[in-house]
């Protein structure tokens, strides 16, 4: 079946290999110069040229798992974007955020994603959470020669496990180093610039199988506390109206949580703020 | 001294047709139909792993008749060719006349070229945002094309069922009485003594590609989702089993032709 085309045929043989589940793995036969590992990149650090996302926070609660991002994007001092979006669901079930590198990440985000879909489609059913957080692993290697020369992408990556015993241990935190190592965080995580203090506000307020509401509310806090330090974190902008971006998975699936009711979580949490800004 | 044998182009291209058109009849039969919301799958599958039908994309459905390792080589190219050209332009430059062209030609070569014909019939199936944009594909082992408005009907006595199935087919009907049809007259044919069959729910492979859901249209309807849209057994059941039954559809009235 290798060859349906035949020799001297003209159709792309590729679409019909038998056996190859992973999107990922055809490109590298069909178009590889689609894949973010596979360019050559002139020597020297390319650290600059891009600008960067910033601080994304994960956490589990009652009914599955949360990620929140704020939405700036900076290119050393300059904001570059105000209103960017880096929290994405990857599919029915999962939660992908970026950090670093904005085109490589937005890239690697959608590669993820199609992989999922490609996976899915083609066998009739999904992958183990442990199999997309493994897919992503790959992806993060693939782009570590890049990563050296200062295109660094660092994603959090969470899922609804429909493995899991009981609805309240279904959400999943997996963190990712540059070299494609995964590691599953038990409660809550962030990464970014911005992350050591989002992770040290969230852990002050985080409690085992919060409910819904609550775990939004200090998810949009541990934000605040991070714009608060960090100055390549956003806050939320009251006067143009951009509020960090937070969606759930649960057993229902993804959601993402209507800006509006973001928007009065915000507003009352910088009324608090203004009272005590917890100097 | 071997000499080769001569055959005439007519001649093999007619045994590769026939050999071709043999394989297929065998198989049992796919019902492809617009309905009001979409596009709707309905195929007699002995097995519920090894599909007939199956998603490629957003707005893309396929259906297949014939050998299982060879339509199923097709789908799985077509996933392919599918999610290359979304992810190198957009979602929405994924087109179902893109994808029957591809198939049109790899049938076509492969019909020319190889020693065996594919032994498969496809209709590749796209929902549009409105009723008038939808479109069947239907493909044959030679890699001939056509495309139909209303309804494409492939595999075993297939032209029968298509002729069952436009003395009842409308165009704007609801799911449920769309299933009904479909399934009225895939039942139709392969009786004994030419009487309509009763074929069980779990020998029925249906989906749809429904325009009012998100993103990716395609869905299958499977077990309790699919009940209440087949039509009624034809002897009169206990009350409760009518009763419930007329309570979760609101248009069960061509159930209650099937069972006349």
């Amino acid at each position: 079946m290798a060859g349906v085309a035949g020799p001297g045929g003209s159709l792309p043989q590729h679409l019909f290999t038998p056996g190859v589940s992973s999107f990922a793995e055809f490109l590298t036969q069909a178009a590889p110069e689609l894949l973010p590992g596979h360019r050559v990149l002139p020597p020297g650090s390319a650290a600059g040229l891009s600008p960067r996302a910033t601080t994304i926070v994960a956490a589990t609660y009652a009914d599955g798992v949360l990620m929140a991002g704020d939405r700036r994007a900076t290119m050393g001092n300059m904001i570059a974007q105000r209103d960017t979006e880096k929290v994405y669901a990857a599919d029915d079930y999962t939660l992908i955020g970026v950090a670093g590198t904005a085109g490589v990440g937005i890239e690697m985000t959608r590669l993820f994603q199609v992989e999922l879909e490609h996976y899915e489609k083609i066998e009739g059913t999904q992958l183990t959470l442990d199999g997309k957080a493994n897919r992503l692993s790959m992806l993060i290697r693939n782009n570590l020669g890049a990563a050296m020369q200062g295109l660094v992408v660092i994603p959090l990556f969470a899922g609804y496990d429909l493995d899991a015993d009981e609805a309240a241990d279904g959400g999943r935190i997996f963190s990712y180093d540059v070299t494609g190592g995964r590691h599953e965080e038990h409660e809550h995580a962030a990464v970014g610039s911005g992350s050591l203090f989002a992770r040290g506000a969230l852990k002050k307020i985080w409690r085992p199988r919060m409910g819904r509401d609550a775990i939004v509310r200090a998810s949009v806090e541990a934000l605040y506390d991070a714009a608060d330090d960090d100055s390549a974190t956003g806050g939320p902008d009251l006067t143009r109206r951009l509020f960090p971006m937070v969606l759930l998975a649960t057993a229902e699936g993804t959601s993402r949580v209507p800006d509006a009711e973001i928007a009065t979580l915000a507003e009352s949490i910088v009324a608090e703020r203004t009272v005590n800004p917890g100097v | 001294m071997t000499m080769p044998f001569y055959a005439s182009a007519e001649q093999v291209m007619r045994d590769r047709s026939e050999y071709a058109r043999k394989g297929i009849a065998r198989g049992r039969s796919v019902v492809v139909q617009t309905y009001a919301d979409g596009v709707l799958f309905v195929a007699e599958n002995t097995s519920a792993a090894l599909h007939k039908v199956g998603e490629i994309y957003d707005r893309i459905g396929f259906a297949a008749v014939g050998r299982y390792n060879e339509f199923d080589t097709l789908r799985t190219g077509g996933i392919r060719y599918a999610d290359l050209r979304g992810y190198s332009y957009d979602r929405r430059d994924v087109s179902g006349r893109g994808l029957a062209n591809l198939y049109s030609a790899t049938l076509g070569e492969i019909f020319t070229n190889q020693q065996k014909p594919f032994e498969v019939e496809i209709c590749v199936a796209e929902v549009g945002e409105t009723p008038d944009g939808d479109q069947l594909y239907r493909l044959t082992y030679d890699g001939s094309v056509n495309d139909f408005p209303d309804f494409v009907v492939m595999g075993g006595q297939a032209e029968a069922i298509g002729a069952l199935l436009r003395e009842s087919y409308r165009h704007e009907a609801a799911l449920a009485e769309a299933v009904g049809v479909a399934v009225k007259a895939l039942a139709g044919v392969g009786g004994e003594g030419g009487q309509p069959r009763e074929i069980p729910a779990t020998l029925l492979e249906v989906a749809v590609l429904d325009r009012n859901r998100p993103t990716r249209k395609f869905k299958r309807i499977l077990g309790a989702a699919l009940t209440p849209l087949l039509p009624a057994p034809p002897e009169p059941e206990p009350e409760p089993e009518p009763e419930t039954a007329t309570e979760e559809t609101t248009e069960s009235s061509p159930d209650g032709e099937a069972t006349s």
